[in-house]
């Protein structure tokens, strides 16, 4: 994750929720950190707390334990001018630009709102910032008249988009960003995003189902299964040569580019377990092909570095022997 | 799969408008194909492609009244279905035809277990004791591995996972032994590993029953990894059609190689992925002639004037065909 100082971090982050009298344990110490100007995918099945860490760095959420920082700060202990700052430096763009944009508002009045809470703007300043921001996205300035309903798909995710941008965010939390597009779509908004990290100097924290388009995006991944981390470091060394048997048997499920393509007739038994009664132990253990004994079913592992894999740290007993300090 | 075997299913020239408050469109347009038992054709295309409505349009299940089937054939084991009246069609639905659709969630009803929906769909066609009906619906939730059924049909959907609750629409689905299966995005809704465990079920079922499917999906993975044939639309035409293997190794048409280059692969890592500039055009304002003309690179004047015939597909192969004017040059 480089040297620089991290732009995000997160320590042990927890997050449990009451059900009736059981506990689901959503996210479950959680840790990592983002550099300025990096891509950190999150990636895993339902049910693995993805989203809740997204919507806990958001502060859409309030962590049972653990901390986030931005900049060194603790968010918990942000005054109020430290969380207006907050809200501007972290923005988000959710998967579907039909239920995100309120189609009451003109595209001006949504991409405006940001600043017009969190900052004292004249008219003609704040008429100057949408015209950037709309330019900066690939719309028109004159696009600003129009209503979420006059535009397509890709076009509101644009403007989603744009409303983010506004506030000159230094961290982007895209959920699922562009899942709900169109395919001929999918690659513009994902250009869009590259080069407006290029340009701006962004870090995004990105939640994507599709294991394409986290290649394609990340620079970072970390692996998620009920609520922990599983495995986690640059997105290529991950990719290339998965140590995680869950992180192995999620990219062998995915789908093939080419029908040549080889593909492994050995899919993972059984399905993910209820978040609710997580198997004791590793959770993974009760589907894992490479089960290795009884400390499987006993203790989980921690996530910790392995020999001869990079900046990589994984939580699986099989390198419980080759781990290094 | 020689020719001379007659296809289980037969589509020709088949025509499907949508009355709207702007006048009448068509959604699916001059679509034609074969499928021979055993094969799985994929039909791909973006929302607004007539992909969906192609799969109801043969089953004629389009959304009445503001959509109707206004011509071609439905030839299945040689029997037109477009002639067939409302009670034969029903005849034909789940026995010879039947569909699995995107939402395992909307297309089981909660307030009933999924014995009384298997026994459902089983009394429509089956004259038959309930008892042995209820073995029958056992023995198809037995067939998409779903563990202990006899339990299991005591169950209501929302007891059960996604991914278990679509092996039961497929058990619906294949309860009667139909030739053919209509799956319309089954698999969107599954996370990854249930998505893989769902794919290799079906192919096993097409393997135990020669089964013909057909696969509607956006999603060229899912091609990739399971259908032979394929049908590319686009705006309620068929662009491209032919193998998968021919199609993927030489795309002919400029929006079937586009869209192929703008995929993310999970097997390499690309600098930057190729874009489609523009969007499909809406139903109420298609352009004259060749559909996907405004969004081409390779555009001339008669490609905005009228609409491509046939040509052969760059790969020879005999059934490899694209709808492109300018397919020999490029």
């Amino acid at each position: 994750m480089g040297d620089a100082a991290p732009l995000l971090e997160v320590r042990e982050l927890t997050r449990h929720f009451r059900v009736g009298k059981a506990q689901v344990r959503a996210v479950d110490g959680v840790s990592f950190a983002v550099a300025p100007g990096d891509t950190l995918a999150l990636v895993g099945e339902s049910g693995c707390g993805k989203t809740t860490t997204a919507r806990l760095i958001l502060q859409l959420d309030e962590p049972t334990a653990g901390e986030i920082r931005l900049d060194g700060r603790d968010l918990r202990q942000l005054d109020r001018a430290g969380l207006r700052q907050f809200r501007n430096d972290v923005q988000a763009v959710f998967q579907d630009p039909w239920s995100s944009l309120n189609p009451r508002m003109r595209v001006r009045e949504i991409v405006a709102e940001t600043l017009i809470c969190n900052q004292r703007l004249g008219r003609k300043e704040l008429d100057r910032q949408v015209d950037a921001a709309l330019t900066a996205v690939g719309l028109r300035p004159d696009h600003a008249r129009n209503y979420p309903h006059e535009f397509s798909g890709g076009q509101r995710q644009r403007v989603a988009i744009a409303s983010a941008l506004i506030s000159r965010p230094r961290l982007l939390v895209l959920d699922e960003p562009v899942s709900a597009l169109d395919v001929s779509i999918r690659s513009q908004i994902m250009n869009l995003f590259k080069d407006l990290q290029a340009e701006f100097g962004m870090s995004y924290v990105i939640v994507a189902h599709d294991l394409g388009t986290t290649r394609y995006m990340a620079d970072q991944i970390a692996v998620m299964y009920l609520g922990r981390i599983v495995e986690i470091g640059p997105s290529e060394e991950i990719f290339e040569a998965p140590k995680h048997p869950y992180t192995k048997a999620l990219l062998a499920a995915a789908l093939p580019s080419h029908p040549d393509t080889p593909h492994d007739r050995e899919e993972l038994a059984g399905e993910i377990p209820s978040p609710l009664e997580p198997p004791p132990g590793c959770h993974f253990h009760p589907r894992c092909p490479a089960f290795i004994g009884p400390v499987c079913e006993t203790d989980y592992p921690d996530l910790d570095p392995v020999e001869g894999a990079g900046a990589r740290r994984v939580a699986c007993h099989l390198y419980r022997g080759a781990a290094v300090g | 799969m020689s020719d001379s075997n007659r296809p289980v299913l037969e589509v020709e020239n088949l025509h499907t408008v949508i009355a709207t408050q702007r006048g009448t469109f068509d959604v699916v347009d001059q679509v034609s194909f074969r499928l021979e038992a055993g094969e799985t054709l994929g039909i791909v295309g973006e929302s607004g492609s007539g992909k969906s409505m192609t799969g109801l349009s043969l089953l004629g299940l389009v959304p009445k009244p503001a959509a109707s089937v206004v011509g071609g054939r439905v030839l299945l084991d040689g029997e037109d279905l477009r002639s067939k009246s409302e009670a034969e069609l029903r005849q034909v639905r789940g026995r010879k035809i039947s569909m699995i659709l995107q939402d395992p969630q909307t297309s089981l009803n909660p307030a009933f277990t999924i014995g009384n929906q298997l026994l459902e769909a089983l009394q429509v066609h089956e004259r038959d004791s309930r008892q042995s009906l209820r073995q029958r619906a056992i023995q198809a939730l037995r067939q998409v591995r779903v563990a202990a059924p006899e339990r299991r049909v005591h169950d209501y959907p929302h007891q059960m996972s996604g991914g278990m609750k679509q092996r039961v629409v497929g058990a619906i689905a294949i309860s009667c032994a139909p030739r053919v299966i209509i799956a319309d995005e089954p698999t969107t809704s599954l996370d990854v590993t249930i998505q893989a465990q769902y794919l290799k079920l079906l192919e096993d079922l097409q393997r135990e029953t020669g089964l013909a499917l057909i696969f509607i999906t956006h999603d060229f993975g899912i091609v990739a990894r399971i259908c032979q044939h394929l049908l590319v639309m686009y705006a309620g035409r068929i662009v491209e059609a032919g193998p998968v293997r021919e199609i993927f190794n030489r795309p002919s048409h400029p929006y079937t190689r586009a869209l192929l280059a703008s995929v993310p692969t999970v097997e390499r890592k690309v600098d930057r992925l190729p874009s489609i500039e523009g969007q499909p055009p809406p139903l109420h304002d298609l352009p004259k002639g060749c559909r996907f003309a405004p969004r081409c690179g390779f555009a001339e004047t008669r490609c905005h004037e009228a609409y491509p015939g046939h040509s052969a597909g760059r790969s020879g192969h005999p059934r490899h065909i694209v709808n492109c004017w300018r397919a020999e040059e490029i």
